[in-house]
């Protein structure tokens, strides 16, 4: 009785692990969504961090090297992006798969030509990036080829379903190519308008748009702002006047806001990735709110 | 320029005299032949660089129009993955250097510190030196070696000018199942904060438990096997180690096989967005031989005694910590404590110290002791850069038995007592390479006397980002 109890167990479990879906765990959300654009039904997405959070500076939290542990898919940014506790999460999970340089450890930075590689790399700098700015996900045109990338990552590390992946991403990029055509035309009266941001965060986004950024409220990036440097773009501003202020939705309010009431131009909340904002519920909405959050900001600041 | 060539050339065919009025007529219509056919040239080459200069300006625009194709085209390009850069010095470790520095006010000698109760643990658990002094300068290099395994470094300068090898260890990477294997010398996985390096602490000493159990912190010469369930986001890890026992509690001996060995459980998760937590368990077994420890006899000469034995210790641990949404620029919390068990069973010897006019004759009698002692601290992150926190220690001596043949009062320093210790700290991090602190403790470790320990201290980190644990 026991035994065949035994038995009935083992092949459930055998046959549960045969048609599970495949685990992915993705560094920010913006590839979650894209990974489970591509991947539908046949993936399983875990987000290590969330659009409210610094994807620099969040810890090896003991659930992350758990679900590092059972990934077979890794989908991260790269570029050093998260070298603050990604090294942790791939030493301590003890995962053959996810490992760099396996199909598994699949880093979009290296599909898409970065921008603002630093000539000199220097702590002095604050927090560079030797490969170059690593937020790519503010340009449409990144995730589509990314989204190619991804898709063929998707289908060597998970052979069966390639033909699934295959569609998939034709049926994506069919969509995702009229929807960028959309916001395009929606964002026409949004070229060279003049930016301030808070974190060097939007250096693909104003290369889409046509957006001019004439400073950021970060002295350096990754320091906090402070009154200091605060006041130093103010002063900046009254020489050459922007449009508004752009923050991410993970940073602190209080550095836009101060400016936006001394400056008397409006400060904008950018959702920067999936789940920023309430409307940013898939890649789509992310771009759909970007861009009508731009703007409403230009229309108020005309 | 081609204007001023012509009439200069005509002038200089003025200048030629003239004999007659016929050849006067006739150079003069010639002159007027000449410049009417050069103006019509020049006439011509104008038109000519115009229509060129339009041509130009065309081509540029293409030109420029290409260069943005290509672009594109390059990114497309690009999902064909880009070359990594193949300089030889790209296959360079990854090196940091920790700077360190105090500055220590305490109302009592550092030179007479002594935790009442038990038995010295060797380490440097003495509070820093007082005035200025440096803190450990720690050079680490890591590496992966091949796909396979990674190896890790850490050299410690102390500040006399000595060296330590404080990590060298290989380790594998992804061997799978959840598996992992380290070998080498390392700081064990016991408890919290026994692997977390010094310049990571959130005080500017071990809590009095680390102290006084593991002389600071337990790192030993051996192996460590760990294992990862096979869960979906709740941590379950279970390890073991094997060591030479180079280390307080333990001592080496002249034996094959191992000396130490330790077990350990950590449980760990999210309890929502916010919140995260760790708990563990763990259990150090140790043995000693002749593991000795200064101090005086029943009638004050400098001795010298030698415990052997088994050293069991059992640790429990845990840590929560809390960030608005996880995200820690601005807020954050975290609460962590420790209670430390530990046996101790074997023998104790005071060494003949009669030569020096002592009552100790060497007299070797049977040891028992059960002691316990536990720390609680809390850091509050109250502004981007600026943490507070606060810790308390208590320990107590519990029961220490001497057998036949030990006088009590030849080991004063094992006379019943509770030692504790109340810290407090504020500390400034510009970035996350640089720490400035200030602590203040009132510490009663030793029985006799409180000491108020005040310091400054300065942690900086060079080269590589280290990255972060929980």
């Amino acid at each position: 009785m026991k035994m065949k109890l035994l038995i009935t167990l083992f092949a459930l479990t055998a046959s549960f692990s045969a048609h599970a879906a495949l685990n992915v765990l993705a560094c920010e959300p913006e590839w979650g969504a894209l990974a489970q654009e591509l991947g539908g039904d046949k993936v399983k997405v875990a987000n290590a961090t969330t659009a409210l959070q610094d994807p620099h500076r969040i810890e090896a939290r003991p659930s992350l090297i758990a679900r590092a542990r059972g990934a077979d898919l890794l989908v991260c940014t790269g570029a050093e992006l998260e070298i603050g506790w990604l090294p942790i999460l791939l030493r301590d999970s003890g995962n053959a798969a996810i490992q760099p340089g396996q199909p598994g450890n699949f880093e979009a930075t290296r599909y898409v030509t970065l921008l603002e590689k630093p000539q000199r790399l220097d702590r002095a700098d604050g927090d560079v990036h030797a490969a170059g700015n690593p937020h790519i996900q503010t340009d449409p045109r990144n995730i589509a080829l990314v989204a190619d990338a991804m898709s063929k990552t998707l289908a060597t590390v998970d052979v069966a379903n390639a033909a699934y992946y295959q569609a998939r991403h034709a049926d994506f990029m069919a969509r995702w190519r009229a929807a960028i055509a959309r916001w395009e035309t929606q964002a026409a009266p949004l070229k060279g308008t003049v930016i301030v941001v808070q974190h060097q965060a939007y250096p693909y986004l104003e290369n889409w748009l046509g957006l001019k950024q004439v400073a950021t409220l970060e002295p350096k990036p990754g320091v906090e702002p402070s009154i200091a440097s605060l006041s130093a773009v103010l002063n900046k501003l009254s020489t050459t006047p922007a449009k508004m202020i752009v923050r991410s939705a993970y940073n602190d309010d209080r550095a836009s806001i101060w400016l936006s009431q001394r400056a008397n131009i409006p400060a904008v909340v950018l959702p920067f990735t999936v789940g920023g904002t309430p409307a940013a519920n898939n890649l789509f909405g992310l771009f759909d709110d970007t861009v009508s959050r731009l703007l409403a900001a230009d229309k108020v600041a005309k | 320029m081609k204007r001023t060539l012509i009439a200069s050339g005509i002038l200089m065919m003025l200048g030629t005299p003239a004999h007659a009025a016929d050849d006067l007529a006739a150079i003069r219509q010639e002159i007027q032949q000449m410049k009417a056919s050069y103006e019509a040239r020049i006439q011509q080459l104008e038109t000519r660089l115009a229509k060129t200069e339009a041509a130009t300006k065309q081509a540029d625009k293409k030109a420029e129009q290409a260069d943005s194709k290509a672009e594109q085209a390059s990114q497309v390009a690009a999902v064909a993955a880009q070359p990594a850069p193949s300089r030889e010095s790209a296959f360079n470790p990854a090196i940091s250097l920790i700077l360190s520095g105090t500055m220590n006010h305490s109302s009592l000698s550092p030179s007479t510190y002594t935790i009442g109760g038990f038995i010295p643990s060797g380490g440097e658990v003495a509070p820093n030196a007082r005035g200025f002094s440096l803190g450990e300068s720690e050079l680490a290099i890591s590496s992966n070696i091949d796909p396979d395994y990674r190896g890790n470094f850490v050299l410690a300068m102390a500040p006399d000018n000595t060296v330590g090898i404080e990590n060298a260890f290989v380790q594998t990477l992804g061997l799978g199942h959840g598996l992992s294997v380290q070998a080498g010398r390392f700081y064990s996985s016991i408890g919290y904060l026994n692997n977390i390096h010094a310049h990571a602490w959130d005080f500017t000493d071990a809590p009095l438990v680390y102290k006084s159990f593991l002389g600071n912190q337990y790192a030993d010469d051996g192996v460590q096997v760990k294992w990862l369930a096979p869960t979906d986001s709740l941590l379950v890890e279970l390890g073991a180690e094997l060591g030479s026992g180079r280390s307080f509690p333990a001592t080496t001996k002249d034996k094959n096989g191992t000396v130490a060995g330790a077990v350990f459980a950590h449980v760990g998760g999210d309890y929502d967005e916010s919140n995260s937590w760790r708990a563990g368990l763990s259990y150090l077994g140790t043995g000693a031989q002749d593991r000795t420890y200064a101090d005086v006899d029943a009638t004050g000469v400098a001795t010298s005694n030698a415990f052997s034995g088994k050293s069991k210790t059992w640790i429990g641990d845990f840590i929560w910590k809390w960030a608005p949404n996880g995200n820690a620029t601005v807020h954050s919390l975290k609460i962590q404590g420790e209670y430390m068990h530990r046996n101790e069973d074997g023998n104790l010897a005071c060494l003949d110290n009669a030569v020096t006019g002592g009552v100790c004759t060497g007299a070797t009698g049977a040891y028992t002791s059960a002691q316990s002692g536990w720390y609680l601290q809390s850091v509050y992150q109250f502004m981007p850069h600026w943490r507070v926190g606060l810790r308390h220690d208590s320990m107590s001596s519990g029961s220490v038995a001497l057998g036949a043949g030990l006088n009590a009062a030849d080991f004063p320093i094992l006379a019943a007592y509770s030692p504790s210790r109340n810290t407090a700290m504020v500390d400034y991090s510009p970035s996350e390479f640089s720490r400035f602190r200030v602590q203040y403790a009132r510490d009663a470790s030793r029985p006799t006397q409180i000491d108020n320990q005040f310091s400054l201290q300065y942690i900086t980190s060079l080269g590589a980002h280290g990255a972060h644990t929980f």
